[in-house]
């Protein structure tokens, strides 16, 4: 199943790394990234195939959400279908 | 590929913008629990709900996490009451209301709606039944909420009905007088009612309705209202254009987590409803959208027009998003709930009589309104009355939930908690009513012709 991951908060060094070694240890492969600083506010999206993954989506929520609060970031996944719905026709 | 920009657009709606699904509600036809014992018939309402809604907070809270989307509350409509009881042999259906808590609680539900009656051409004994035993089921029930339709375009509106309905309100809220009059919360007095609304207190599941079913109410005034900050200055076709494309973005995700709700539940999806409902978060208010289009505070001349415009367009964007359209559909104005109506009541700006015009372009009715304890129970029939002409003429859905607040003044504020909100205590007009109330009888159907 394919869902989207964003990653917000203050950047610093290794933000990216964390997050992907967190998902690489789920068995979710990334798909697509993008990235991007705007004045110290970093924002990461990420497109994750979720096939190999054990655990359930709403477990994953319940993981990254857990390790974000650890470095006070907001991690979240999320559905594609969600934005799709909104955005496309 | 969606690219980062829709992506976090979705994020700030939800984050900062108050983005939510406001209720997943669950129509559960009771019809089948007809029995001549009370017992008998309280027993099986119990168990029909409890078995067909029992997964339905753990499947809505699933969706919830795996969409990342909030679902604020998960809520049950059954079939009104009356109909469900009137075969019991009984005097009172308040043991049937605390059946109904019993099972909304057992199933982890925040509200469960339809101790209601249908009364637009007359009752029935089983209605004056269940309208007697209104007060005192609100007042021992936590979360049942009652709802009584007492006009229609096709039936006209029973005044006798509107009659009883004022006492009931205000013994109902003599009952529940140490929560500042509460019980009226869970109260809704219609004309035109709908057979499908998922959103409370009216909630009930109509006889035209499957066996169950999957409704599901969206929101998002604050995401309106931050659309609408791009567009400052600009001339109101523009201001239409953005409202309805952002009631479409808003109804897709309805949409799509209804349908994901009717799947995982083996439940029919029966509407989405377009409907923009307020809290009395700071955001989060219809209020602010009509301020926000240009006028200086809600209630001052130009807000019945912004409204309309607001109404029509929320519709337009979201009809194209959803398959099927219903219930409510349209922007509520619940004073005691939305933040920007509270300021604006508070301050005299937003009268009684401005909001009575307001529902004349708007989704339901004078809604979640504290007047003063010593209101007349004559006044308030003759507000019902004055709001069920309007539905009735119109054509549409009107409705009053009205707290005659024991105790209170102009000028105090009555605190309901929660999503319900806190009502400054409002003006009512001083001079009677009696006479015309006392009259009874039925105000006849109107023309649908020569509109004029």
């Amino acid at each position: 199943m394919k869902a989207i991951v964003t990653v917000i908060g203050k950047d610093r060094v290794g933000i990216t790394a964390a997050v992907c070694s967190l998902l690489a240890r789920h068995n979710i492969n990334i798909l697509d990234i993008t990235q991007t600083v705007l004045q110290e506010f970093f924002t990461m999206v990420m497109l994750v195939d979720t096939a190999a993954c054990e655990q359930s989506i709403g477990d994953m929520a319940d993981i990254l959400e857990q390790a974000g609060k650890e470095q006070e970031l907001s991690i979240r996944i999320q559905r594609e279908d969600i934005f799709n719905a909104m955005h496309r026709i | 590929m969606l690219n980062q920009h829709e992506i976090m657009q979705t994020i700030q709606m939800i984050d900062q913008q108050h983005l939510d699904v406001r209720t997943i509600t669950m129509g559960i036809s009771l019809l089948s629990c007809a029995h001549s014992s009370v017992k008998t018939a309280c027993d099986k309402v119990y168990d029909k709900i409890t078995c067909y809604a029992e997964k339905l907070v753990a499947t809505g809270e699933a969706i919830e996490k795996e969409f990342g989307i909030p679902i604020v509350n998960k809520r049950i409509s059954v079939t009104p009451i009356a109909l469900v009881a009137a075969a019991a042999e009984t005097d009172s259906y308040v043991p049937f209301a605390q059946a109904l808590d019993r099972a909304a609680k057992t199933t982890g539900v925040n509200f469960i709606g339809g101790f209601s009656a249908l009364v637009q051409k007359g009752m029935t004994e089983a209605d004056r039944i269940l309208i007697r035993s209104i007060p005192e089921a609100l007042a021992v029930t936590d979360i049942v909420c009652s709802s009584v339709n007492v006009g229609s375009t096709k039936a006209g509106i029973d005044m006798d009905a509107v009659a009883l309905m004022g006492r009931t309100i205000k013994e109902l809220a003599e009952r529940t007088a140490d929560r500042g009059g509460f019980g009226c919360a869970k109260l809704v007095v219609f004309c035109n009612a709908v057979e499908d609304n998922p959103f409370m207190a009216g909630a009930f599941h109509g006889v035209g309705e499957p066996e169950r079913v999957i409704n599901v109410g969206v929101s998002g005034p604050g995401v309106v209202y931050h659309a609408l900050q791009d567009v400052k200055g600009q001339p109101f076709d523009v201001v239409a254009e953005t409202v309805k494309k952002t009631a479409f973005r808003i109804t897709r995700m309805g949409q799509l987590v209804a349908q994901e709700a009717s799947r995982r539940l083996d439940t029919p999806f029966g509407i989405v409803d377009l409907s923009l409902a307020p809290t009395p978060a700071i955001g989060d208010s219809v209020a602010r959208i009509l301020e926000e289009m240009g006028l200086e505070v809600c209630g001052t001349h130009g807000t019945t027009a912004a409204l309309a415009l607001l109404n029509d367009a929320v519709k337009k964007g979201g009809v194209m998003a959803s398959s099927h359209v219903g219930g409510l559909s349209g922007a509520f104005i619940p004073v005691s709930e939305d933040e920007g109506m509270i300021a604006a009541a508070g301050s005299g700006a937003l009268t009684l009589d401005k909001l009575e015009a307001m529902t004349c372009v708007c989704s339901v009715g004078l809604d979640m309104i504290a007047v003063p304890g010593d209101t007349p129970a004559e006044t308030i029939s003759a507000i019902i009355a004055d709001e069920a002409a309007i539905g009735m003429v119109n054509s549409k859905t009107t409705a009053v939930r009205i707290i005659p607040a024991p105790g209170c003044t102009v000028g105090d504020t009555v605190e309901f908690g929660g999503l319900l909100g806190s009502a400054p205590v409002q003006p009512v007009h001083p001079f009677s009513a009696q006479t015309f109330i006392a009259r009874g009888g039925r105000i006849p159907a109107p023309m649908q012709s020569l509109k004029n």
